[in-house]
């Protein structure tokens, strides 16, 4: 079998005496979608968090293509190829969108305004985000330079999907990446996901939506009470199966 | 439930129709919108505006009531040269207010830094230029210094400041010995001190260096804020710091670099203060800091961070001038001018608040 791209083994994450991840084993392989399926508060979105730098684990290990790595933060872990939609979209709602796209990977001017005054180049930047924006037919937005705040809920999540879209090389995470998102927008998004995978990107998607999930992933994670139940396939199991799982009304069948 | 191995790979059943969909693009209804929305709106995407428009009509006003006088070129470059150093502070506050903190200490860090320059340069001997350089090198350690309490032992900003401006003016009066230097041992052993309080005259206007210096560090700092990753990352941080992280930003880093800077900031304040002053006295500019916080208000900076323009400082600065200047010359009593500005800050952060209100 092929060695996954990404993997975490045994990790625990406490908030007091709450413990979020409880020796939670997880794999990624190659070109994949792996969906990740639990109830609020199963512990999802702190997996992705330890994946993505944005929580320190307390113990586990986590390798990315076979090589240990400790993400400090979450640009460490983007550094890497890891580009994340987190549930909160961390967007700053004052900037407007170019600035939020290209937050901490900004495009300087060329030549002396650039190396030496560090002038940023807002045309550049500009044509780029809208390019990005019409191939998730985001273009309802009037105006690229407008404050994220002047945008509605699923605008702002198109926003936050097209700029890990954009920028992820070896693997994208997306939490909830259709939660606010009308139907015909969720479908772009859907597209989308599967434009990145043809990419030859793999991807974590975490959704309540199980007809998205059955539809888009290849593997299924069923996550349950901070840790990793077991890993379904959707072409073997039904939605109903995979709700009896991770609401405990149903046992793995023994592997 | 559906058996999920459906060939059809073009989504769920229900979303067939989406081919027909309608592919115009949303137009905002603008035409929909009451005048005061609209006001509320352009005020939103151009947060100095309000500033510029007290300002001109103070200007406009107190023209009015004390006539010729106070629209003479002289009178106007001496609001000018009376704001500099309270503007150049207000600079400093304005990229620290940005990030949603507040800095006590500036006025604080700024005398410190002359009596430093001042100490150096004139008792101790050493040459003037590496006296300055020492003061500016000491106010970016005590803004360092506020930064790294605020990031690193997670101290709130204003407790951080409050501590560090009594420590800084303690400081300043031990090193000082509460004695100020007198005008005539600057004038002898380091004019350099004084450089900011020369002028030019032109066209009846009486420019001083400091008011020169004064609009260049806004403008350096404007464009720093606007123009560079760096400026767009500080915003980000005063936003939402917690979403600047998860997006890649260092913002520990951001903020101490801040701080340092606004260190930087109020130290040339400090030598700008010398040429204004005249002398080097530890007991100036006790209000320094309440001054330069209500310029930054006045301004419509958010004190929430993440918004406003630091050009709304300096204006900010020139209105308390102007209202000052104008109430002076039509007569009435200074209390007066205190009550005014009392209420430009009240009625600017309301303003504030009411332009934060606007939303899709
Ligand atoms: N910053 C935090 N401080 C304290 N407790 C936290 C924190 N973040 C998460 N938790 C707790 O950890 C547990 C797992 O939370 P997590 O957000 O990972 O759940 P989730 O599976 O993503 O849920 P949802 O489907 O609602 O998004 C919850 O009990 C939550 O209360
Ligand atoms: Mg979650």
């Amino acid at each position: 079998m092929t060695q996954p791209i990404l993997k975490a083994t045994n990790l625990v994450k406490r908030y007091g005496r709450v413990t979020a991840l409880d020796h939670c084993d997880f794999e990624l392989y190659p070109g994949e979608i792996l969906a990740v399926i639990g109830d609020n508060g199963a512990g999802k979105s702190t997996l992705i968090k330890a994946l993505s730098g944005a929580v320190t684990p307390d113990e586990g290990t986590i390798e990315l293509e076979g090589k240990k790595v400790s993400f400090g933060t979450p640009l460490e872990a983007r550094d890497a190829g890891i580009e994340t939609v987190y549930q909160t979209l961390a967007l700053s709602p004052a900037l407007s969108i170019v600035d939020n796209m290209f937050v901490g990977r900004e495009i300087r001017k060329k030549g002396f305004m650039g190396s030496a005054l560090k002038m940023l180049d807002y045309p550049a930047m500009e044509e780029f985000a809208r390019e990005k924006l019409s191939e998730l037919g985001l273009m309802t937005i009037q105006n690229i330079n407008q404050a994220v705040e002047t945008l509605s809920g699923g605008q702002r999540q198109g926003v936050a999907v097209a700029r890990a879209a954009a920028f992820g090389s070896k693997v994208i995470i997306l939490d909830e990446p259709t939660a606010a998102l009308g139907v015909k927008e969720s479908r772009k998004v859907l597209e989308l996901i599967q434009d990145v995978k043809s990419r030859g990107i793999p991807i974590i998607l975490i959704s309540h939506n199980m007809p998205h999930v059955f539809e888009l992933a290849d593997r299924i994670h069923v996550h349950r009470l901070g840790k990793r139940l077991c890993v379904i396939d959707p072409k073997t199991h039904s939605m109903s199966d995979a709700v009896a799982l991770m609401t405990g009304a149903k046992e793995p069948e023994a592997a | 439930m559906t058996e999920p191995t459906n060939p059809q790979p073009k989504g769920q059943d229900f979303e067939r129709v989406l081919g027909g969909s309608d592919t115009r693009v949303a137009s905002f209804a603008e035409t929909k919108r009451t005048p005061v929305q609209q006001i509320q709106h352009i005020l939103h995407s151009n947060p100095t505006l309000v500033p510029v428009i007290v300002l001109a009509l103070s200007l406009f006003v107190f023209g009015l009531i004390a006539g010729g006088r106070f629209f003479s070129a002289f009178n106007l470059s001496l609001i000018m040269q009376q704001v500099s150093i309270i503007g150049i502070l207000a600079a400093a506050q304005s990229m620290i207010i940005i990030t949603a903190g507040i800095d006590l200490s500036v006025a604080a860090i700024m005398v410190l830094m002359s009596v430093i320059m001042g100490k150096l340069s004139i008792d101790l001997g050493v040459p003037t230029p590496i006296g300055i350089l020492i003061g500016m090198i000491g106010g970016i350690g005590a803004g360092m210094m506020n930064g790294w309490f605020i990031t690193k032992v997670k101290l709130p900003p204003f407790i951080t400041t409050l501590g560090t401006w009594s420590i800084f003016f303690a400081l300043n009066l031990y090193l000082s010995g509460a004695q100020s230097i007198r005008s005539q041992d600057i004038d002898e052993f380091a004019p350099l001190l004084k450089f900011f309080g020369h002028s030019f005259d032109v066209a009846g206007a009486r420019i001083t260096y400091g008011s020169v210096l004064m609009v260049l560090v806004f403008i350096v700092l404007w464009y720093m804020l606007n123009k560079t990753a760096w400026g767009r990352h500080v915003y980000a941080v005063g936003d939402d710091k917690e979403a600047a992280d998860l997006a890649g930003i260092r913002s520990d880093r951001v903020l101490i670099s801040v701080y340092a800077l606004a260190g930087l900031v109020c130290a040339i304040a400090g030598w700008a203060s010398i040429g204004r002053v005249g002398s080097i006295s530890p007991q100036s500019f006790y209000e320094g800091n309440l001054q330069s916080i209500t310029a930054v208000v006045i301004g419509g900076i958010s004190l929430f961070g993440g918004r406003g323009s630091i050009m709304g400082a300096l204006f900010g600065a020139l209105i308390v001038g102007v209202f000052q200047s104008g109430l002076r010359m039509a007569g009435v009593d200074v209390l007066w001018q205190v009550f005014a500005i009392g209420w430009l800050i009240i009625i600017a952060v309301a303003i504030d608040q009411w332009i934060r209100k606007v939303s899709a």
